[in-house]
């Protein structure tokens, strides 16, 4: 199996490494960094547990291969805390209620913070609309909805 | 509430304390364990409903560099370890010998140093299969001549994995016979699978040198599983006390991570053979077409009553499809589970249920989809032929439901299939579910609606749960019975470790277990630490599912507690040299009677129990408690749904959901909604979209997240909640449980609004999932398509 030099910048660190053709990025991301907060919940990209975020956009990581994120930036959950303050997202999550395993949650994380740096005041059917991906099978998702409006608020400054 | 926001007892919505590592990324679930030398499993599965094994090459797959071993029928039957008990007590195949007999039936496994090789390994193990006639029809298979499918099974000439019955059927029918007017409906719950987020898997590490087996696993019942283990593979020298099971965090287990499925067996074998550690994972695919599917249920319902709509009498007749084998996650007793909370919230006298289980070619279950054994199935039939009685007899269904509830005087309630209600307020729910969703001003709407052509429905459910299994004298599995267990030491400085036999999925037990013991020792529930899932430390115990973990576990953790207080209290009248008699408690502290500036906390009586005891005293503030309940608990609700159906495409969209809950007292209030949103979302899946079906030929329908839809976040509406509160009186803290409510409740009542939606047109029943496209062909039928 052919091998690739890559070269990836991972929440801001660059990490290079040599990787098979065929390796996921989820894979890469887990099992050659052990960035474990990514989850895999599918193989049909309907799930989004593995969602991270490539050059800013939200990405299913088991739907790319790691070369195609050679040259390019991943943020993952764990890159969501800056400097020990939680990102206004992960506070919301917990204030709110909305995890209970756990298990969608760094996708949905990454999705919902997505959301906020494009709409500061995103209704509640553009909430659902942006996390339509990301399937959660324990909160029903009215929670993850709340904490997305709660941390818009905060991030907006709303009293 | 008895604490303050400090202690944060019973009645805080305190955030939860699991949360911290989840939004970080930083849980610790199966596949992120990593032990030095682990190999990796993957599994080559059947592509035939039933097929005979000609051959089995794996020549080309052990050539590939990384490819250690396959590991087929034949190597397991050297060890005797190809066959394996379900915990029903049928039996199952680990790997075939020369039969498959579903499809995605594991026919071998192949092990290799990573995860992409075992993969390609699977891939080029070639199988000769000589495809054989599936049975696919349980009709079919119980009719009589029908070819014997378990010819493992000396003697065994039928299809039938087991009759069981409940109640007076010549009383029933009698009464039935009777009736003024009697609703009759098929009804049909189809296969569907939890489909929790994470799939499952484990990591199987055999250490030789010291014969020690330790398995990280995705199970949602660690030491029933380690006992299982050791009944199966004892003869391998396998014993108990040199077997660990360690549950991780757990991605939603919703009953699916209860059975022990093949590929943990083969995976344990591969480590023990090896001698190295051996990882499985399932992919998505593997998980919802070999894992254990809930219902495909077949029930005919008879409901009799009079004129005026009292009902009186009750039957339900079953065919239950269990697939290759009795699969079923059920007390040994009821081996339909609790299928006999059928007669409801109706006082009706005389009650005949029946359930013939039958073997097919599809894969095997019959495990819960988030509900207490089978009471989904019971709740789904007596809730959708109330809603048929009542468009027979022209009544408003809220109206025929009051008529007839079990008034709140009457509890204890023996029902006529011999359960004891604890305790309820039935009226009091509906009419506050009523009030909430602004019953009357709905019906008017409908009607302009109707009017104008526009189909809108409001479906009722009235829902009785059963839960808590269970009182030992009933309830056992494989001959274990069904208590739970917490154990509780408080260290000398004051904090506490608290341990439990069950197993939190998502539900939050680090928290509410932390808050029982808050409320009971006034320590606060921050300094309560709780540990669940590791049979080395953990006591025994059962395991969660079958919303049993607070009627269980939750009332040992307050009983353990109880212990606790009793010695903190004789330890405060030696450290205040008082009787204990003289002493009065408020949470986190005894005090004199009369003096409450002299008083001691329970931090320092923790201090003094290793410090300063009174004279023959035994050290320490441990206590364990072992609780065997007196009986189930029986949480219940109303539920209110209002649908709008689009004419053009059938498609139904779920407007409001108005859910009332009655889990007795509530530990942490919002856990408590979020568990009810959660089974809403969970009862919004089956009741509209969610389906595993087969073609004739075995082929499956819904084997993927392509075809099995799990509702997202447009399809479920903005939950509406509250709660009426009636205690259980036999549960030490006076609750019962609520974490499948939702789920048994919610289809019915969107069923029932997808009727009411489409009654005028003659439409007196549809089953679930109601898609699209059964509403457009009534619609078509009707005339009333656009």
């Amino acid at each position: 199996m052919a091998k690739h030099k890559i070269s990836v910048t991972v929440n801001g660190a660059v990490r290079e490494a040599e990787v098979e053709s065929r390796l996921l990025l989820v894979h890469f991301l887990r099992e050659n960094l052990r960035l474990t907060g990514t989850h895999v919940g599918c193989d049909t990209s309907h799930c989004g547990v593995c969602t991270v975020r490539l050059d800013g956009e939200p990405v299913k990581s088991c739907t790319l291969l790691a070369v195609q994120a050679d040259g390019r930036s991943v943020n993952t959950v764990e890159g969501l805390e800056q400097g020990g303050k939680l990102h206004p997202m992960q506070e919301a999550f917990t204030e709110k209620h909305a995890l209970q395993c756990g298990f969608c949650t760094p996708g949905m994380l990454m999705t919902a913070s997505a959301l906020l740096e494009r709409n500061q005041n995103p209704s509640e059917q553009e909430i659902r609309q942006a996390i339509s991906g990301n399937l959660c099978r324990c909160t029903g998702y009215l929670n993850i909805v709340k904490a997305v409006q709660y941390a818009a608020e905060k991030t907006r400054g709303a009293p | 509430m008895k604490t303050d926001a400090k202690i944060c007892g019973m009645g805080h919505s305190m955030k939860r304390k699991e949360d911290p590592r989840f939004i970080r990324g930083q849980g610790n679930y199966v596949d992120d364990v990593v032990l030095p030398g682990m190999l990796y499993m993957d599994i080559v599965r059947s592509p035939h409903a039933h097929a005979k094994i000609k051959k089995i090459d794996t020549s080309k797959a052990l050539k590939i560099p990384g490819v250690l071993a396959v590991i087929d029928g034949p190597t397991l039957e050297k060890y005797k370890l190809h066959w394996m008990p379900t915990i029903s007590g049928d039996t199952q195949m680990v790997l075939p010998i020369d039969e498959v007999m579903y499809v995605a039936q594991e026919v071998c496994a192949v092990i290799a140093t990573e995860r992409y090789i075992a993969a390609d390994g699977a891939d080029a193990v070639e199988v000769d299969y000589e495809p054989l006639a599936p049975m696919m029809d349980p009709m079919k298979s119980i009719a009589p001549g029908a070819p014997v499918l378990r010819k493992d099974k000396a003697g065994k000439k039928d299809n039938i994995a087991f009759h069981w019955e409940a109640g007076d059927r010549a009383a029933a029918e009698r009464a039935l016979a009777a009736c003024e007017v009697v609703a009759e409906q098929d009804v049909y719950l189809p296969r569907i699978h939890v489909a929790s987020m994470e799939t499952c898997g484990c990591v199987a590490d055999f250490d030789a040198a010291q014969g020690k087996l330790t398995v990280h696993m995705t199970t949602q019942a660690p030491h029933a599983v380690r006992t299982v283990f050791a009944l199966v593979a004892g003869h391998v020298g396998l014993s108990e006390e040199r077997i660990r099971i360690i549950s991780p965090d757990i991605g939603g287990g919703f009953g699916g991570k209860v059975p022990v499925y093949p590929g943990y067996v083969i995976a344990v074998a591969a480590s023990v053979v090896i001698g190295k550690p051996v990882k499985w994972i399932e992919d998505r695919m593997e998980n919802l077409q070999a894992d254990s599917f809930a219902r495909d249920y077949h029930m005919k319902v008879r409901l009799g009553a009079k004129k005026d709509g009292t009902m009186t009498a009750l039957s339900i007749k079953t065919i239950a499809d269990h697939g290759y084998t009795n699969a079923s996650a059920n007390p040994m007793k009821f081996p339909a589970g609790l299928f006999s909370i059928c007669t409801g919230s109706y006082p009706m006298k005389n009650a005949f249920c029946e359930v013939d289980a039958v073997y097919t070619h599809k894969p095997p279950g019959g495990v819960a989809y988030r509900c207490s054994f089978r009471v989904t199935e019971a709740v789904h039939a007596i809730e959708r032929v109330v809603d048929v009685l009542a468009q027979k007899l022209k009544m408003d269904p809220a109206e025929l439901r009051m008529k007839n509830f079990i008034q709140p005087g009457q509890f204890p309630y023996k029902s006529a299939l011999g359960w004891e209600y604890d305790s309820g307020n039935y009226p009091a729910a509906l009419k506050k579910a009523m009030d909430i969703v602004g019953y009357e001003a709905l019906r008017k709407e409908q009607k302009d609606k109707r009017a104008r052509g526009e189909l809108m429905g409001i479906g009722i459910c009235s829902f009785t749960e059963i839960v808590g299994a269970g009182p030992s004298k009933d309830f056992d599995i494989l001959g274990i019975k069904m208590f739970d267990s917490a154990e509780i030491r408080v260290h000398p400085t004051g904090k506490a470790l608290a341990r439990f036999g069950t197993k939190s999925q998502g539900q939050g037990h680090e928290t509410t277990y932390a808050q029982i013991v808050a409320e009971e020792l006034g320590i606060p529930a921050a300094d309560v630490q709780v540990e669940e899932g590791d049979t080395d430390t953990a006591p025994y115990g059962l395991g969660t599912y079958a919303s049993r973990s607070t009627p269980t576990s939750g009332a040992a953790a307050a009983m353990a507690s109880r212990k606790i207080r009793a010695k903190a209290k004789t330890i405060a009248a030696h450290l205040l040299e008082c009787s204990e008699v003289d002493l009065e408690w408020e949470p986190g502290k005894f005090f004199i009677k009369g003096v409450p500036g002299k008083f001691k906390t329970i931090q320092e009586c923790a201090f003094a129990a290793y410090t300063n005891l009174p004279a023959g005293m035994e050290p320490g503030m441990e206590a364990t408690n072992y609780y065997d309940p007196p009986n189930l608990t029986f949480p219940f609700g109303s539920y209110i749904c209002v649908v709008d159906i689009d004419r053009g495409t059938g498609e139904v969209k779920v407007r409001r959901f108005v859910a009332v809950d009655d889990c007795g007292n509530i530990i942490n209030p919002m856990i408590v909604d979020g568990q009810i949103h959660g089974g809403l979302a969970q009862g919004v899946g089956p009741a509209l979209y969610e389906e595993i079906g087969y073609d004739e030929e075995g082929n499956v329908f819904g084997g993927s997240f392509l075809d099995y839809y799990v509702p997202t976040a447009l399809e479920c509406p903005t939950w509406e909640t509250d709660k009426t509160v009636t205690p259980s009186p036999h549960h030490p803290l006076g609750a019962k449980g609520v974490g499948e409510s939702a789920t048994v409740g919610a289809p019915p009542a969107i069923a029932n609004a997808v009727v009411d939606a489409l009654s005028h047109l003659g439409v007196t029943h549809l089953d679930i999932p109601i898609t699209p496209e059964k509403v457009w062909q009534q619609l078509r039928k009707a005339g009333a398509a656009l």
